[in-house]
């Protein structure tokens, strides 16, 4: 199963935990800054990423929509 | 209209339910328990409404404030201390801009104070009485009938006016039975308002709060609360009158007070005092216009309370310095008698060396 | 590739001002999810509390107002006594519904107002910046517990939960989690549950949500999230606590 995730980075508030609990490492947190100051996430490795959505599921601020084949 | 003899308490009930109540949240507490008891049995067991003993004077405020959300006509009643407990729920309810009537009859303070009737809660009563710049409409009845009749206007005034109305009666009123003619009938459909809180059904969604994190914006809602105040002190002020044409001397009283100086004042007559009296029947607002004018022609005035002079501060104000107010009072619970009153006005009106008509 | 998962249409899509890692902004969602799944919107008033989630408002798209501290239950009441039909949940956090609101949460459990309660649960006052909570738990420090919450002197953490299921007027209690991906997902079957039962008239519903405060635990979102399942959920156990809709559980 392919999955893909995209971030909206203004809402992320760098937290990590869609880092912590992606069970295929597909999201790091990068070094750019958003409006808001937050150190934001972002796919790091998009071909592993499964849409399994636990990301989605987990983060805080509804920043994560998640499509699935 | 129905006629007939009925506890000053049990009247409001009766009031209330003609004025299309549809909740009513109480306490146990002297000397109101007679309305408590009434809503109970003829509220409570009437079909859509609902009638709950609280678990306290303060919970059953914020039923209040939960019924008045959902728009229907909400009411709950106590006695000085549980009063009290409500002024943070009163404090909310003016914020909100929601419509309730709250029914204080008053007993002697402060702290448990005693179970006879007092009118010491006056100041509490028409400054807000909660936090914050807020006034609610305070109405004074003095007998069973202006209890029933300013029960049913107390609802029209808070539907009307968007906004909590006392009624502040005392132990004295609440206990008496007097015949009382009902004028009104239970309205077939109890009202709902249009604003009630109820869902986003084919609207947007709605938020009623009192908190924000602007002062400019709480200050809009202080100033628009304070623009209504205005239009309220114009239209709705009620007071009676009783001998005052010729009077030298005037007393101002309210409720319980005003009962039994009237019949002071009408002994005082036969002895060629010239007395007459202003009765504020609306207690905020307050008849300042009223007694203003009549202290262009009338020098003395005699403010007569069961309190250590709370409305006092009123009249002095009205008159602006142009006439004398004089105070007698009895607090704590203690009911003057009429001839203690004659007594009081008598001294005074010698004393002032006022013209005696023999 | 279809997207399997967006925004719910009954929360505005707004940033939360709930700092990152807070369990309110999971919580909203998983409300807001619900509202959209049980066709609510139409038919819900919320109560949000004073507190971090006084702003609740900014982001439920149906009736809400706000209640004075604690009385969330006793507005609840009201409301609903007015009007039966109306959905009716408060939004209450550890001091609101434990504390100041104690009394107000077990008469309305005890009259089995059909009303359901969602108790945020984060062992702290958050809002006023830190303060101990009724549920703070032995040890624990906080801006009026500077030493660590002392039992003697502070007493111990009040089990909501647990004293409110003695009452028979509680119909469906749970206590359940937003720390962890398999607790979020027991969260909203809990708060499914909860809000079934007052469809279903079932009497008073409570779910108590174990929620993290990275801030006033003075932790990074990840540690706080790790802190519930560690230390706070071994003083609150997570599960049902009282069932007694009659119904079969939704596992």
């Amino acid at each position: 199963m392919k999955g893909h995730i995209e971030i909206d980075q203004e809402f992320c508030k760098g937290c990590e935990l869609c880092v912590l609990f992606c069970p295929n490492g597909v999201i790091g947190l990068s070094d750019k800054l958003n409006a808001n100051g937050y150190r934001v996430a972002a796919c790091v490795k998009d071909e592993e990423c499964s849409g399994c959505a636990v990301c989605a599921l987990v983060c805080p601020e509804v920043a994560i929509e998640v499509y699935r084949d | 209209m129905t006629k007939a003899l009925m506890y000053g308490n049990s009247a409001i009930g009766e009031a209330a339910i003609r004025a299309g109540c549809q909740c009513y949240f109480g306490y146990p507490i002297t000397p109101q328990n007679e309305l408590t008891e009434y809503m109970a049995a003829n509220l409570g067991r009437k079909k859509g409404c609902t009638f709950i003993q609280a678990e306290s004077e303060l919970a059953a405020i914020n039923m209040v404030f939960g019924a008045s959300l959902a728009g229907v006509r909400a009411m709950t009643s106590s006695s000085s201390p549980g009063i009290s407990l409500k002024q943070e729920g009163i404090s909310y309810l003016a914020a909100c801009e929601l419509p309730a009537v709250i029914v204080n009859m008053s007993r002697g303070g402060p702290g448990l104070g005693s179970i006879a009737a007092s009118q010491s809660d006056y100041h509490q009563a028409t400054r807000g009485g909660g936090h914050g710049d807020y006034r609610t409409i305070v109405l004074g009845p003095s007998s069973v009938q202006e209890l029933a009749d300013l029960t049913h206007r107390a609802f029209d005034l808070a539907d009307k006016y968007r906004m909590p109305v006392v009624i502040l009666g005392d132990g004295v009123l609440g206990q008496m039975m007097e015949p009382v003619e009902f004028k009104y009938e239970t309205p077939k459909e109890l009202p709902v308002r249009s604003d009630a809180l109820r869902g986003a059904k084919g609207r947007p969604s709605r938020i009623v709060k009192t908190f924000t994190s602007n002062p400019a914006t709480l200050e809009e809602l202080n100033w628009s609360l304070f623009r209504r105040y205005e239009i309220i002190k114009r239209d709705e002020v009620t007071f009676d009158t009783f001998m005052l044409e010729d009077a030298s001397l005037v007393v101002v009283a309210f409720g319980t007070a005003a009962r039994i100086a009237k019949g002071a004042i009408k002994n005082a007559r036969r002895e060629g005092l010239k007395v007459g009296m202003v009765r504020p029947i609306t207690l905020w607002p307050f008849p300042s216009e009223a007694i203003r004018q009549l202290s262009e022609s009338k020098r003395h005035f005699l403010d007569i309370e069961m309190n250590m002079g709370q409305m006092l501060e009123d009249v002095k104000l009205a008159v602006e310095g142009s006439a004398e107010v004089s105070f007698y009072g009895r607090t704590g619970g203690v009911i003057p008698t009429p001839s203690e009153l004659q007594r009081a006005i008598t001294r005074l009106y010698y004393q002032k060396g006022l013209k005696v008509s023999r | 590739m279809k997207q399997i998962y967006s925004r719910p249409a009954s929360l505005k899509k707004a940033i939360f001002h709930y700092c990152p890692g807070c369990g309110h902004s999971v919580v909203h969602r998983i409300i807001a999810e619900l509202i959209d799944e049980m066709n609510l919107r139409d038919v819900a008033v919320g109560i949000p509390p004073p507190g971090c989630a006084v702003f609740t408002y900014n982001y439920f798209d149906i009736d809400m107002a706000e209640s004075a501290h604690g009385r969330g239950a006793a507005v609840a009441t009201g409301l609903k006594r007015a009007s039966p039909g109306t959905f009716v949940f408060t939004y209450q956090g550890d001091g609101d519904l434990a504390a100041i609101g104690t009394a107000e949460t077990i008469h309305a459990a005890n009259r089995g107002e059909n009303i359901t309660a969602i108790f945020i649960n984060n062992a702290v006052y958050g809002m006023t910046g830190g303060q101990m909570a009724p549920t703070t738990l032995s040890g624990q420090k906080t801006t009026t517990t500077p030493v660590g919450r002392d039992i003697g002197i502070e007493g111990y953490p009040v089990k909501m939960s647990e004293m409110l299921a003695l009452i028979k007027g509680a119909a469906y209690i749970e206590r359940v989690a937003v720390n962890s991906p398999k607790n979020i997902r027991r969260t909203k079957k809990a708060i499914q549950k909860a809000f079934q039962s007052q469809l279903d008239g079932r009497g008073f519903s409570m779910v108590e949500i174990l929620s993290p405060c990275p801030t006033n635990w003075k932790m990074s979102p990840a540690e706080a999230w790790k802190w519930i399942d560690e230390v706070m959920a071994k003083e609150f156990p997570l599960g049902v606590i009282i069932d007694r809709t009659g119904k079969q559980d939704a596992d």
